[in-house]
């Protein structure tokens, strides 16, 4: 465009440095990877919202106000929040639209939301809350068909479909990779990893972007909670398989495995949630370490 | 105008979520009211058009709102178009063509044509990309260099190189991501500025106080 041609400020003091530049070990800089906070959202003996992290879906501590949280980390430079109803309940469905809505009023950054969302009048009444993207984990296994029509009236950018990863090391998958010597497949779990589905994840990660899902949310029951970094092998074969962005989901420790799941992965984006809630690394921590390495992030 | 707050009147023709957009104007100081009454457009300090889904959905909805959005852009006061918003100023879309759905016609405010990406991908881009200031414009004062959250699969290609405000690269393939008129009072961003943090609401500042 134009006659100008990417003229590189000298010495601009008002100008960011755009640090990325000069390093060789990311391919091609399209867009930035994402830092995505997750909070669990419960509710608290007095019926309000609370947040909570847990242990490989179990254990849930109290850590604070969804909105206060959501502000915090915004101000921190989060790129997106994924808000998660972990209650699976139609009581937990209306607190959790209320805080989708005092989120949205705060907080000027994407937000995607998920648990519980079954119908295509779910996912409507979750957008209209002011998501604007919802996540759907077993209710589009239950209804594969929910995909199409949430793609169809809302557009697929905002049907993230999120699935439970469990490592099986039987016959009965369809896509084996070697985990340690030893041959895996993944599993699709719901109820928090405590009901299997026998349904292989590299499967119907491809059947959910052909059906018209925008993202994919890949959370990893063996990685969960252990903080000793995602589940690589799972997350590669997942972004090998489709185009859409990839977000990997449990395990992350540090900006160390943040770094592992985007250059040895491939994931568009990575999820943590007790290293932010806990204070143990701040976003911008993150940013600036994976910055320093040449990921490209917003800064 | 005694009163310091501008009246923003924010077009609601059925299309997506306005709840952020709202917000996002409000804490930049304006007055804001969400209207499906064309009419409404008359008294506006300042309008804006927001979208998101498919240029021809847009158009024939907004369709009730041709004549007023003409006038009011023609008497030189400040027109917003966010998204889908901002591609319906142009005069026409590729994507109805691909869509089977003929020639579609756009608001026609900034002349030229919305395509799709031809190269680049994965489509739609759905992230945070940055913006390269081209022409200066009240609108993207002090947001040089900043990052912005898009989502499309389509992007405006004004017949007038100079309606291209900020530029932005996705994958090899560079476009428009602010565009306006030559008066400068009709122009749009490709990204979202409300779901683009504080680069977003400096942008929605810097078009409240325009229209004060």
């Amino acid at each position: 465009m134009g006659s100008v041609v990417e003229v590189e400020p000298v010495d601009d003091p008002g100008q960011p440095k755009r640090t990325n530049a000069g390093h060789a070990n990311v391919a091609v800089v399209t867009l930035t990877k994402r830092i995505i906070p997750c909070i669990d959202v419960d509710i608290d003996e007095d019926g309000e919202a609370a947040v909570y992290t847990g242990v490989n879906f179990e254990d849930l501590d109290y850590t604070g106000d969804p909105v206060e949280m959501a502000k915090k980390y915004n101000a921190a430079g989060a790129d997106e929040f994924v808000f998660l109803d972990i209650t699976a309940s139609a009581e937990g469905r209306e607190t959790m639209l209320d805080t989708v809505e005092r989120v949205a009023d705060e907080v000027f950054i994407p937000l995607t939301v998920g648990g519980g969302i079954r119908t295509r009048e779910d996912v409507k009444e979750t957008l209209r809350a002011g998501a604007d993207k919802v996540s759907i984990n077993s209710g589009a296994i239950a209804n594969p068909e929910l995909i199409e029509a949430g793609a169809a009236a809302f557009g697929s950018q905002c049907i993230v479909i999120s699935v439970d990863a469990r490592r099986r090391f039987d016959e009965a998958g369809e896509h084996y990779v070697e985990v340690d010597g030893e041959s895996c497949w993944f599993e699709c779990t719901v109820k928090g990893g405590r009901e299997g589905t026998d349904l292989d994840v590299i499967e119907w990660a491809a059947e959910a972007e052909e059906r018209g899902a925008g993202e994919l949310f890949v959370n990893s029951i063996d990685a969960d909670g252990t903080k000793e970094g995602y589940d690589i092998p799972l997350t590669r074969a997942v972004c090998e398989t489709v185009s859409t962005p990839v977000i990997a989901s449990s395990g992350c420790g540090g900006p160390e495995d943040m770094y592992e799941v985007f250059t040895e992965a491939g994931a568009d984006a990575g999820l943590a949630a007790s290293i932010f809630h806990y204070d143990e690394f701040g976003i911008g921590e993150v940013k600036s370490y994976l910055d320093e390495r040449g990921v490209p992030v917003r800064v | 105008m005694s009163d310091s707050s501008a009246a923003v009147v924010v077009v609601d023709y059925g299309l997506g979520n306005l709840r952020s957009v709202t917000r996002g104007l409000e804490r930049a100081g304006a007055d804001v009211t969400i209207s499906e009454d064309p009419a409404a457009i008359h008294d506006a300090d300042g309008v804006v058009l927001p979208g998101v889904g498919a240029f021809r959905e847009g158009m024939d909805n907004a369709g009730p709102y041709r004549d007023a959005l003409t006038e009011y852009a023609e008497a030189g006061r400040p027109l917003f178009g966010i998204c889908l918003g901002m591609q319906m100023l142009l005069t026409t879309s590729e994507e109805a063509e691909r869509e089977g759905q003929g020639d579609v016609e756009g608001l026609d405010l900034i002349p030229g044509r919305n395509v799709r990406f031809t190269d680049a991908e994965p489509i739609p881009q759905m992230g945070w990309n940055d913006l390269r200031v081209e022409r200066d414009h009240s609108l993207v004062d002090g947001v040089d260099g900043n990052y912005a959250y898009f989502v499309h699969s389509y992007y405006a290609v004004p017949d007038d190189e100079a309606a291209v405000v900020a530029a932005t690269e996705y994958d090899g393939e560079r476009f428009a991501s602010v565009v306006a008129n030559e008066a400068g009072n009709v122009f749009g961003t490709q990204f979202h500025p409300e779901k683009s943090g504080e680069t977003g609401l400096r942008i929605l500042q810097n078009f409240v106080e325009r229209c004060e």
